[in-house]
Order: structure tokens, then C-alpha cells, then sequence
């Protein structure tokens, strides 16, 4: 029977694994529906262990919507570690889910996030526990379609022979409009089978489906051609975006782990996309334009999910959370509101400028003041030219020099090696950088106990950036780097004690480039890692430079190509590249320009402030940046800790009538206590918003 | 430099309220951490007004009493709470339960009074479930257990590994048939340093007489409290609520 709970023959072995707790469910606004009158139900997969997986916010969202439909239901699953993989297979149980804990199989979609590409083999791991075929191609009508989202599904092609569907961009409306789709294939008694189905789903402009579009070689390795093989789905899949965040305020009511996550505090996305037009980032360029929550609907999303959680922290989300054009009263409104309410805030910090230390000192007020962090992602002046991060050496001093002066105790610095066009003296000169944080910060503070950290990351070149063209430093060369910056820290006895050093081998970072850049081909190598007992590539107590390499050798190098042939190898104007048939809005033309501006060391203003500069996204995609600020306010909330049940005198209007530029609401008019109940926790509505 | 948190210091304990509380279920598998942090995000959901510690990091004022094993079901946790503001013991039980997930169940709360909670426990009462053991073999290995003086076992406690004797802190051990594929096996184990826990007796029972249940036992906590001289427990709330019942008695009069 299609549907059951297998949790009776699951429980025997749980006191047999590690952290038993993160299988059972049972989370706090977890959803358990009943199985035979849902006429779509989804399986939602984070391909990483339940606690990297549970805070996930996409997840957490789609979850949401789906089970607020009435006649859908949908259920989570995770990675489970390989001490249980190892007991599944022996006693016969398949991938499941933690909700109720039903066969993946069972679904009708099973849907994976992918935020990075290392979760790729986890991807295999939970087919093959769930006894799908590990090759879409040889699915049958019992096996859910499987659908892939996320950012690293922008380039979806090394992980095209495994999954039948790709969702590019927002989840949102592409979830119900999916749904839509299959639920009247159902109901139609499925004509034409999976083919039918996917081809619908195409044919609307929901999913990319790999299996429509042909790829062809040249003798030289390079693709010729990607070529759709039918006439009734578009040529160039194109990526969602959800406009009018104020209409969607998910997740209402976000779970609440009863085990330990990394994540313990309630996330409330203030706005999404990021125009600041940093080369090296994918999630700025691919999640364009930028719509911004208003500061009445953040503050009453804050309201209930605290209330609907019992979290004590939270953390306001975006790609650059100070550049929201309310983010100053929503500070201070916020820790207005719950200065009594042992309630800490934060904001993921990372502009380099005395207004976030503002900010931060407001979200301090009352609490330790610990670390702050700053990226100015690249050693030298020239090199932040190149990357478009525009930091000076003196506003990063200043800054600094306010933060330590306000009693910030700790200075994180965050930066990338393997840049392009990056030479030795660029990556010292993070060292000339921190001696003279740590010079300021003495002075600023008038003592010598200052610590500063530099945290360094590997650069990957990403699909739909700029970069995307570019020869990933091998990961000797950015080893080296890295020693040397470290060495001469080390010998500096000024600061030798008071840096501290965090950076990975540039190995992993190899492999992520591969299946970042990689195209169709790469599939036969992630599968034979997973053979090969690849698992948990993101966990460097799992990953196995060595299975990788050896696995592109064995089947890569007979096609022509390496490991070094997708990574380290700079790629030329007019070559196709694997994913040029997936429109991410952006005008590939201007991506050059881009990069060639780049090489120049040109820097380009934020479209939020500037004339557009014609990236291609908002004509492309219909869409328009979306910013205040909007003149409403924050409105006061009655105390939570004051005992008996608390009515919200917040409101936000979820109709999508009005606009949120500063136009459109004329100072604060649509501030009453109209309409508020939608943002009530655990309030399920049928309101899909088109 | 050193900043100082703002404002006046957090407002003074007026009242402390004892609850027993059950671990059931699936939820069996929270560790004594996982209980902790889904209690204090239930009292917030609950508004139960706890008395917070000083501080830049304020901690509500929540003392726990020897909680029962990850993977062990109990129906006899004790907790501690100090509130900033009066409430009633039952209001505040039933608030609590409401915003605690379902298998995390208030069963009691009474406000403290007297002798503290952890000198009235010093022994538990146990029911083991032992699926796929049958009840002669695991009375042959109980008689046999009962009869040694001394029976060492190996554990990871968070001091590291230990060896320590489990057979002195056994007070009472009896088997019973659940049904022919279980057997049962009751337990009341003294409280000892590190702690004898039914798996450490199960471990025992393997050292002595070669038993070992091919799957997991159940186990589940019927009682804590004070170790009477027949052998049952003393229920650890029972002077609370009986000046609790006083002093109501002399209100009302
Ligand atoms: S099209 Fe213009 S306004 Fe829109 S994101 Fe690109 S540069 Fe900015």
C-alpha cells in the first residue's frame, strides 16, 4: 500500500545510529496530512544532513505553500548519515520521509534544493535508497518525477541524466503552477505518460526538462550545439522571479527543530536579489532584480514567527542585508520592540562601511559585542577593481577603527584567493590589510589585545557571472598562495598573535568547479564517485579529492577532456557553454562586456542608485526593481512575555494592490489594522497569489 | 572598554514551580539538550514568565534534575522553574503542554516549597521492554546477575570512557513475560555517580550470562524519587503539594 508509515520498522533502528533524533520529525509546525485525499503530493529533499538542511529557508517556504493548498500534500526528507544508510539497505527500508515517514517513492514529485553542487552524490544516494532509477530515462510510471531547484541548478547539465525536471530561479509560483499541471494530468487518468507530463510542464514555461534538448560535440571537446528535440517546449527555459515579496510572507510559521541545527533562530528574508554587481557572485547575478520586503511586513513576519517558534534570536536575510532602503528604522524598530524580550538580532554583516557598524551596534544594544564581520573579498585595491567590490584601504581602516572603538571586541575579514588575474603580491597585501586593522584597532581602543581574523575562501568560477569564462586557479596555486600569506603573518611580530588564519585546501574547491562548470558529460563521473562510496562531498571528513580525480581520469580523459579541461582552462568568447540555452535574464553580451571591464579594472555602480547599465535581466524577464523606502512603519507589537494570548496590531496587506515604491503609499495610509490575520501563525489559506 | 548591559538588573525570583513532565514516544530519542532548548522555546510560546540570569546573554532560570538517556522514554522528568511574576501551577502546566510537541507532556507542577528537589530523589523505578528476548533466558540472566557482587561495565560518559560497578546500585530486578517474543524486565536502580542506566544493567546482564537482545530494548522511567525501605518510591512533589493543600485549606477557610 502506496503511502504508509514505516516508522514501526524504522524505530528498532534508530538507538543503533548517531542522533537519533534528527529522523523522528515531530518538528515544531511540522504538517502531517492525510495521504489518500491529497491529489499531489510532494516529497521536498535537502540533499545534506537534517541539521544543515532543516533551516533551510527555500525549503521551509515551498513546504508551506504546497500544504496550505488543500488537496496537496507535502513532506520533508533528508540526507541520512551513512551509519543509517548502512541498516537501511540491510533491513530492506527505503529513503523516507521525516514527516510520515512514507517511501519517497510513494510520491508524486520528489523535489531536491540544491544550494551547492556538493550534494550532488547525496542526490544519487537517496534515489538509489528510494528505489528510483538512478537514470531518468529509465523511470517508469511509479516513480515520482524528480525535479532539481536551487542556486546550483542554474547549470543543471552534469545532473541532466538524473533528474527529469530543473526549476529555475524563485520556487513559489513555480511549485503551484506544477502542481497545477499534475494534478489535472491525474485527474485526466495521466494520457501519454511521464513524456506527457513533462512535456506539459515545459510547454508552460515551469521546469527545464534535460531529456527535450540534445547536445552535440565537437572533435575538440567543446560543445557544438544544444539543440531542443521538440516543438512544443521553448528554446531557452527561463528562470521564475517572484515579484511583490509582500504577497508571499513564507515561511509563516517555520519549524522548529527538536534536534541541534546550525541554524538556531528565526530567518525573515528582507529582500531578494542583489545589483551591487559583484563579478565573482552567482547568487547576485542570477537572483536579479532586487525586490525588497517592506518594513511593515518584515516586522509583523518577525512578530509572528516568534511567536509561532519561541525562537530568542533573529536573523534578517538577504545577499547584503544593510543595503535594504528601510534597514535603519527596522533596526531601531526592532530592537525598539524587544529590547525587554531577551530577544537578540542580527544581520548578516559584510558591507564595509560605518553605517553597519551602526546598525550592528543597534542590534547589540543590549548584548555582547562579539565579532563583526567584513568582506572586502579581495588582498589589493586592484584586485577589488577587478572583482567590482568596491572597498578602500582607508574606509576599511575606518570602519574598523568605529567598530572597535564601540567595543566591538572581534574583527572577522573575509576573503577570496584564486581570483582572476590574481598574482602573490595581491594576496599578501591581505596581510599589509590586517596589520592595519589591527594598528587601528589598537589605537581606537587603547589597548593591545585586539584579535582580528582573516577568513579565506577558494574562488569558483560560476555559470551566469562574469567570470564564467575563466581559468579557476589550480589548487597547487592557491595552496601556495595561502602558505605564503600565512607564513608571512607569522613572521610579522606585530601581528603574528593577534590573526588569526581560517582557510580550506583548495582542493574541494576543484570539484566544485568541475560540477559547477561542468556539462552533460560530467554525470558519468558523479555516478561513479557515488559508486565508488562518494558521499557528503560538502563534509571534508567525507570527501575524497582522490575518488574525483580518479573518477574523471577513468571517464573523462578517453572523451578528450579532464579535470583540468572544466576548471583551469579559460574558455573564449563565442565557445558554448553548457548552460547558455538557460536564460537567467542576463544578456550574455553584457556578461563579456563585463568581464572584459573587469580585465580593464572598470568598476560599475549598483543599478539601485545609477542609471540602469543594461544587464538584460528586468526586459528579459518582465520584471522592475523593487525598493522603498515606503514611508510605513514598523508598528509597535503589544508585549509577547506579558502572559495570556497577544492580538497583533500589525498589518500587511497580502492583496498585491499596492505597489511598495514610495509613490504608490503615501506615508503610512495603508497602516491599520485591516487584513492582519494572513500573517497569523498557522493560518492556511487557499489564497495562492498568481 | 568592558561594557556593561544597560538598564536595571533583571527582576527578582518570586515564586519557583516544580513540574513532572513525560519524554514519550518518539520523542524518546531527544537528548537531556534537546529537551532543554525545545522547553525554553515552549515557555516563550507559552509567555510563562520565567526570572532571567544577569548578564549580556540572559538564561531563563530553569533547573533540571538527572534527566533520563537519549533513546529512553520516561513518564517521571523533573524540572525546576523560578518565575518573575506569581502563577498558578496548573495554568502554567497547562500553557506549557500546549506549546510543547506532543510526546513532550506537563503531567504535574506544584510550587516549591521545603527541601530541594534533588534531595528527594535518589532512585528510579524502570519497565524494559526487550523485544525478540524470551522471559526464561532473561530470569536466568537476572538470577545470575543478582548473584555476583561486583559487575564492572564500560561506558562513554562525557568524562570519557569509565568502568564502574552496576550491580550494587540494583535494588530490585524482576522479569515478566510481555508476551512470548518479550520479555519484560522491572527495575529499581539507586542513584549512583556516574549513573547505572538500564542500558549499563543490559550491558551487565551480557557480561554475566551472554545476553544480548539482537534488538534494541526499550526502556521507560516509571518513578523517581526517594528509595523507601520496602523498596518502592517516595513521589519527590508530594511535600509541595501537600503545603500547597494547607495552605489553600487555610485560605478558603
Ligand atoms: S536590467 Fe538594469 S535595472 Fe534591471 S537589474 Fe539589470 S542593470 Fe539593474
Amino acid at each position: 500500500m502506496s503511502g504508509q508509515s514505516l516508522f514501526a520498522r524504522l524505530e528498532p533502528l534508530l538507538p543503533r545510529v548517531r542522533r537519533p533524533v534528527q529522523y523522528v520529525g515531530g518538528e515544531g509546525n511540522s504538517i502531517v496530512k492525510p495521504w489518500d485525499t491529497a491529489a499531489v503530493r510532494w516529497a521536498l529533499m535537502y540533499p545534506d544532513a537534517y541539521e544543515v538542511g532543516l533551516p533551510n529557508q527555500g525549503l521551509q517556504i515551498l513546504y508551506e505553500i504546497l500544504n496550505e493548498q488543500p488537496d496537496v500534500l507535502a513532506e520533508r526528507t533528508y540526507s541520512v548519515w551513512p551509519d543509517l544508510e548502512a541498516l537501511l539497505r540491510e533491513h530492506g527500508l527505503p529513503q523516507f520521509t521525516v514527516d510520515g515517514h512514507r517511501s519517497v517513492r510513494d510520491f508524486d514529485v520528489l523535489g531536491v534544493s540544491f544550494s551547492t553542487e556538493l550534494g550532488y552524490t547525496n542526490l544519487l544516494t537517496a534515489l538509489d535508497l528510494a528505489g528510483i532509477p538512478l537514470q531518468a530515462e529509465r523511470r517508469g510510471e511509479a516513480d515520482p518525477l524528480v525535479v532539481a531547484g536551487g542556486h546550483a541548478a542554474f547549470n543543471p547539465e552534469p545532473i541532466a541524466g538524473f533528474v527529469d525536471a530543473v526549476v529555475l530561479g524563485d520556487g513559489e509560483q513555480a511549485v503551484l503552477g506544477i502542481t497545477d499541471v499534475i494534478r489535472g494530468w491525474k485527474a485526466a487518468g495521466a494520457p501519454g505518460g511521464r513524456t506527457e507530463l513533462l512535456a506539459r510542464l515545459a510547454h508552460r514555461r515551469l521546469v527545464y526538462v534535460p531529456a527535450f534538448y540534445d547536445v552535440t560535440y565537437r572533435s575538440d571537446g567543446r560543445i557544438q550545439a544544444v539543440t531542443v528535440n521538440r516543438d512544443d517546449v521553448p528554446l531557452r527555459p527561463s528562470k521564475h522571479t517572484l515579484s511583490d515579496l509582500d504577497a508571499w510572507p513564507y515561511p509563516k510559521a517555520p519549524l522548529v527543530p527538536l534536534a541541534e541545527t546550525v541554524h538556531e533562530r528565526l530567518s525573515v528574508e528582507i529582500f531578494r536579489g542583489c545589483t551591487r554587481g559583484c563579478r565573482f557572485c552567482q547568487a547576485g547575478m542570477i537572483t536579479r532584480p532586487v525586490r525588497e520586503r517592506n518594513i511593515s511586513t518584515v516586522g509583523a513576519m518577525v512578530d509572528a514567527g516568534l511567536r509561532a517558534t519561541g525562537f530568542n534570536e533573529v536573523g534578517l536575510l538577504s545577499l547584503s542585508s544593510a543595503d535594504h532602503t528601510e534597514i535603519g528604522e527596522i533596526a531601531t524598530g526592532l530592537a525598539d520592540r524587544y529590547e525587554n524580550e531577551k530577544i537578540s538580532l542580527s544581520l548578516p554583516s559584510t558591507r564595509v562601511d560605518a553605517f553597519n557598524v551602526t546598525l550592528a551596534n543597534e542590534f547589540s544594544r543590549n548584548g555582547r559585542r562579539s565579532g563583526l564581520t567584513f568582506a572586502p573579498e579581495g588582498g589589493s585595491e586592484r584586485l577589488r577593481k577587478v572583482i567590482n567590490k568596491m572597498v578602500g584601504a582607508e574606509d576599511l581602516v575606518r570602519t574598523v577603527s568605529t567598530a572597535y572603538a564601540h567595543g566591538w571586541r572581534q574583527v572577522k575579514l573575509y576573503f577570496m584567493c584564486g581570483l582572476p588575474t590574481e598574482t602573490d603580491q595581491d594576496v599578501l597585501e591581505i596581510a599589509d590589510l590586517a596589520r592595519e586593522v589591527i594598528r587601528a584597532g589598537r589605537r581606537a581602543s587603547g589597548h593591545r589585545d585586539i584579535r582580528c581574523t582573516v577568513s579565506i575562501g577558494g574562488f569558483v568560477p560560476k555559470p551566469h557571472t562574469p567570470f564564467q569564462w575563466v581559468g579557476q586557479a589550480s589548487h597547487e596555486v592557491t595552496d601556495a598562495r595561502l602558505k605564503l600569506l600565512r607564513d608571512t603573518v607569522r613572521a610579522d611580530k606585530e601581528i603574528a598573535r593577534a590573526v588569526g588564519f581560517r582557510y580550506h585546501d583548495g582542493r574541494p574547491g576543484i570539484i566544485e568547479g568541475l560540477l559547477a562548470r561542468g556539462d552533460r558529460r560530467v554525470g558519468a563521473v558523479i555516478e561513479r564517485v557515488w559508486r565508488e562510496g562518494g558521499r557528503f562531498d560538502g563534509w571534508s571528513e567525507h570527501f575524497s579529492f582522490e575518488r574525483w580525480e580518479s573518477a574523471c581520469a577513468a571517464e573523462l580523459e578517453p572523451l578528450g577532456i579532464s579535470l583540468d579541461w572544466f576548471t583551469t582552462r579559460e574558455r573564449d568568447e563565442r565557445e558554448v557553454l553548457a548552460w547558455d540555452h538557460l536564460d537567467a535574464g542576463l544578456d550574455r553580451d553584457w556578461l563579456w562586456a563585463d568581464w572584459q571591464e573587469a580585465l580593464r579594472g572598470t568598476e560599475l555602480d549598483d543599478c539601485r542608485w545609477t542609471p540602469c547599465y543594461d544587464c538584460g535581466v528586468c526586459p528579459t524577464m518582465g520584471t522592475d526593481t523593487q525598493i522603498g523606502p515606503t514611508g510605513r512603519s514598523l508598528l509597535p507589537v503589544v508585549s509577547v512575555s506579558a502572559g495570556s494570548p497577544v492580538v497583533t496590531a500589525a498589518s500587511v496587506s497580502v492583496d498585491g494592490v499596492d505597489g511598495i515604491d514610495a509613490e504608490a503609499v503615501p506615508g503610512g495610509v495603508e497602516d491599520g489594522p485591516a487584513a492582519g490575520s494572513r500573517l497569523r501563525p498557522a493560518a492556511v489559506s487557499n489564497g495562492t497569489p498568481a | 572598554m568592558a561594557r556593561r548591559p544597560e538598564g536595571p538588573p533583571p527582576p527578582p525570583v518570586v515564586q519557583r514551580v516544580r513540574l513532572r513532565f513525560a519524554k514519550r514516544g518518539r520523542l524518546r530519542f531527544l537528548s537531556h539538550r534537546d529537551v532543554a532548548r525545545t522547553f525554553e522555546r515552549g515557555l516563550r510560546r507559552a509567555a510563562v514568565p520565567m526570572a532571567y540570569s544577569a548578564g549580556f546573554s540572559p538564561h531563563p532560570r530553569i533547573s533540571w534534575v538527572g534527566a533520563a538517556p537519549t533513546g529512553a522514554a520516561s513518564e517521571a522528568e523533573y524540572v525546576e522553574l523560578a518565575l518573575a511574576v506569581e502563577m498558578e501551577p496548573a495554568q502554567l502546566q497547562a500553557d506549557l503542554d500546549a506549546a510543547l510537541p506532543p510526546g513532550l507532556d506537563v503531567v504535574g507542577a506544584v510550587v516549591a516549597e521545603g527541601t530541594g528537589l534533588a534531595e528527594r530523589i535518589d532512585a528510579s523505578r524502570w519497565v524494559v521492554r526487550l523485544p525478540g528476548v524470551a522471559e526464561p533466558e532473561l530470569r536466568g540472566a537476572v538470577t545470575e546477575l543478582l548473584r555476583q557482587e561486583v559487575v564492572q561495565v564500560e561506558r562513554a560518559t562525557k568524562d570519557g570512557r569509565r568502568r564502574f560497578d552496576v550491580r550494587a546500585a540494583i535494588v530490585l530486578a524482576v522479569c515478566r513475560a510481555g508476551n512470548d517474543t518479550c520479555a519484560i524486565l522491572e527495575l529499581v536502580v539507586r542513584h549512583t555517580t556516574p549513573a547505572v542506566r538500564p542500558d549499563d544493567v543490559l550491558t551487565a546482564l551480557g557480561v554475566v550470562a551472554g545476553l544480548r537482545p539482537s534488538v534494541p530494548p526499550e526502556p521507560t522511567r516509571l518513578e523517581q524519587g526517594r528509595l523507601r525501605d520496602d523498596g518502592t518510591l517516595a513521589d519527590p512533589l508530594a511535600p509541595d503539594r501537600n503545603d500547597a493543600g494547607r495552605l489553600a485549606g487555610r485560605s478558603s477557610a
